[in-house]
């Protein structure tokens, strides 16, 4: 194959540029080369496109993101830009919403994980019992996983409703008076918890049930030929075994818990949504961010909480490593 | 396989995940550039609209007609249920300068934002002929500065009081609707006294006087020529009597216990209409489609229509033209021909959307309007002499549906949340610097 042969036209005084035609010195030197390339590049070239896809759609954002935080800038005039340094920073310090956000995430994380995680563990040893339609429950179980956030959400919603939601109605009947979920702070915490925890349950489940299926039976036998109840054979035999899928699904629902945001802004509706209740009582990060880029329309501002949010799940990463460390060399 | 031929397809791949992977980043790029979807083809012109919350347009078929009578266009209508979520997209589509419609509808509290920051992605409808019937106070709403209109109007809210007569009866109160309306004549103070009347004489507690206090509050303020910005924009919602007065009326009424607590277009509201848990609501003309279609069949009748202690206007839209639509010409024509006085009359008899053309008003179609579900009240009479209480000028600011809402907040603080009147005052002050300083 001749890559560049070029003659100049008829009567053209001068240069005649190098040519091959592939079978000289300078041909196999070109083959030897393309060669290399080949071996050395074509596995670049194969991983190209997640890290190009990456460049596009999460390195550019997030400079982008760290360079419109350090101005004040509209969202209808995003071609305006102010510089204003580090002012965002400071001023979302000194910021009560945004301690109130970052304490009511996590308070709804913990509410929302520690029940959830909870129970799908008992209820993927309970899976794991030798269960007559046991596909069924199984995929019963992932069921509110597959429902989207948006339907959820608006479900309960009504559940919880004040004057004529199901879930006051039934309290009523127990004697309970009405609680107004959405206005007040631990109500309205546990009734987003509770959504959380009804979509997610069944998914950590049948992790924990696939890890539980890798522990050999044999254990299970050794243990009871001791004397262990179900119950001890649970505590000695299936979270040992499967503490590293546990770790795994902490690790999942803290960054799930970081970045909560559909739930609430659905339960509230509406302006309420998007500040977390009239009196911010259930705003997280995710939301106060949505209020400043698109209520009040500061991308700077929204910026901001972005990336503190983004410092924020670095943080937690780095401590849920030094625990993982730490509870390893004990173990 | 030989050597050569393998070689030759790892290549191949390669080059095609490098391409492809190109074409990704590429293709994001370039994108409809500037298009507004809309254009003309074969013949036919194609508009595109994007409109929110209940126009009408599109619902009562008016679109349907438009094309009947025009065979050579086709309009495509998006709408957008909730209000936020459209503005949020059309800034959006602004700021990106793609994904524009042909015509874009404009919320009141929007008009003043896209007047000031945006008026050169508008084309200007000062000139388009046989537009010279609208309400004055419509037309200045979209006006900038340098005389340039931005849109045309579609309806506005003048206000009533929307009551329960059945509710009204079991308190002791007066049912007829022009007895209703003299118990509050001339001053919303003494909408709440009847209130307190309300509920001294209710024989059910569980049967709130009103929905909300923001209704109260919006009714008040929008009484005035000037709410939360001068006309220089300053914002003096802290200063305004206006505002003061408003504040201080409504959470004497949130904190008296007159309230259902409710937040209007907001769940438990809807309920709250069909399960009769309170017996007034101050109602801009185009509450009442939303109110009979949720209180349903079962309270027909029982709802009235009084007049409201001061002419207000509550809402009220806008449509307007692209600059880079291809189809200006065509588009310009649709949004005067939608916003004519007819459509408008016929808007109104359909879903009760108030007319903001002056022509339309005096049309017997307006003026004779009765609402069967209201017990028969003469809407077109009620609303139409609400509308001329309406001040003449009204200043609108940059930031004014944020600012409601936050209002609305403010009140729910005290409403729901127990807070007092002052600390939810101080809170709602410091949204605003927030969200508007």
């Amino acid at each position: 194959m001749a890559i560049s042969t070029s003659t100049p036209p008829d009567g053209a005084p001068g240069h005649t540029l190098p040519a091959g035609d592939g079978t000289g010195e300078d041909g196999l030197r070109r083959r030897t080369l393309l060669h290399r390339l080949d071996v050395r590049g074509a596995p670049y070239a194969f991983v190209a496109p997640f890290f190009v896809v990456f460049a596009a759609f999460s390195f550019y954002p997030l400079v982008y993101t760290s360079w419109i935080s350090l101005h004040r800038v509209e969202l209808s005039t995003l071609n305006v830009m102010e510089w204003v340094g580090f002012d965002n920073y400071t001023a979302l310090w000194d910021d009560d919403r945004f301690w109130n956000a970052l304490i009511n995430t996590i308070t709804i994380g913990v509410l929302s994980t520690v029940p959830q995680l909870m129970m799908a563990l008992g209820l993927a040893h309970l899976l794991n019992y030798q269960l007559r339609g046991s596909t069924f429950f199984r995929v019963a179980a992932l069921t509110p996983y597959a429902t989207s956030v948006g339907a959820a959400a608006l479900v309960f919603t009504m559940l919880f409703e004040r004057d004529f939601g199901m879930i006051n109605w039934m309290l009523s009947l127990v004697g309970v008076d009405t609680i107004d979920w959405e206005n007040n702070k631990w109500a309205a915490q546990t009734a987003i918890s509770t959504i959380v925890i009804w979509r997610w349950t069944g998914y950590n489940a049948l992790l924990y049930l696939a890890a539980m299926q890798a522990i050999p039976r044999d254990r299970y036998e050794a243990a009871a030929i001791d004397g262990a109840s179900r119950w001890q054979q649970f505590l000695k035999v299936t979270v040992p075994g499967i503490r590293s899928t546990i770790v795994f699904t902490i690790v999942l629902s803290t960054i799930g818990a970081t970045q909560l945001f559909g739930e609430p802004l659905i339960f509230g509706q509406g302006p309420n949504g998007i500040t977390g209740g009239a009196d911010n009582q259930y705003q997280t990060l995710g939301l106060l961010l949505y209020e400043e880029g698109w209520k009040n329309y500061q991308m700077g501002r929204a910026a901001t909480v972005a990336w503190a949010m983004f410092l924020l799940l670095i943080a937690v990463f780095v401590v849920q490593q030094v625990v993982r460390r730490v509870l390893a060399r004990r173990a | 396989m030989d050597k050569a031929q393998r070689k030759l397809r790892t290549r191949a791949v390669a080059a095609v995940s490098v391409v492809s992977a190109l074409g990704l980043v590429v293709g994001c790029g370039s994108s409809d550039s500037g298009g507004t979807g809309g254009g003309k083809k074969d013949g036919k012109v194609t508009i595109t609209m994007g409109l929110f919350g209940v126009m009408g347009f599109k619902e009562t078929g008016l679109l349907d007609t438009y094309m009947k009578e025009h065979p050579g266009v086709v309009i495509k209508a998006d709408v957008a249920g909730d209000e936020q979520t459209y503005y949020t997209a059309l800034q959006t589509h602004l700021a990106a300068g793609s994904g524009l419609k042909d015509i874009q509808g404009i919320e009141i509290g929007r008009a003043k934002e896209l007047a000031d920051t945006q008026k050169d992605n508008f084309v200007d409808l000062a000139d388009v002929s046989g537009t010279d019937h609208f309400l004055p106070w419509k037309q200045s709403q979209v006006t900038t500065k340098d005389k340039k209109v931005i849109g045309l109007g579609t309806d506005i809210g003048p206000m009533a009081v929307c009551y329960r007569k059945d509710l009204f009866k079991q308190a002791g109160l007066p049912t007829e609707r022009d007895e209703v309306a003299k118990l509050w004549e001339g001053d919303w103070s003494k909408y709440v006294d009847a209130g307190q009347q309300f509920k001294q004489g209710s024989k059910d507690d569980k049967v709130a006087f009103m929905d909300t206090s923001s209704g109260l509050f919006n009714a008040m303020i929008y009484g005035h020529s000037q709410q939360f910005y001068d006309k220089q924009g300053k914002l003096i919602y802290a200063s305004n009597p206006v505002v003061k007065d408003a504040w201080k009326l409504a959470s004497k009424a949130a904190t008296s216990g007159l309230t259902a607590k409710l937040r209007q277009f907001q769940p438990g509201w809807d309920p709250g209409l069909a399960n009769s848990t309170f017996a007034t609501t101050v109602c801009p003309a185009w509450m009442l489609a939303h109110i009979s279609e949720k209180a349903g069949p079962k309270n027909k009748g029982k709802w009235d229509v009084a007049k409201a202690p001061q002419g207000a206007n509550w809402g009220g839209s806008f449509l307007g033209v692209m600059e880079k639509s291809p189809v200006k010409k065509e588009a310009q024509e649709l949004v005067a021909w939608l916003t004519a006085p007819e459509q408008q009359a016929y808007l109104f008899k359909k879903i009760g959307n108030f007319p903001s053309s002056q022509t339309a008003l005096e049309m017997p179609d307006v003026v004779d309007a009765k609402s069967d579900y209201f017990s028969g009240a003469p809407i077109g009479q009620i609303f139409g002499a609400a509308a001329k209480e309406i001040p003449d000028e009204q200043v609108l600011g940059r930031k004014d549906g944020t600012i409601k809402d936050i209002f609305s907040q403010g009140l729910t603080l005290i409403e729901a949340q127990n807070k007092s009147p002052n600390d939810a005052w101080k809170t709602t002050d410091e949204r605003i610097e927030k969200a508007a300083g």
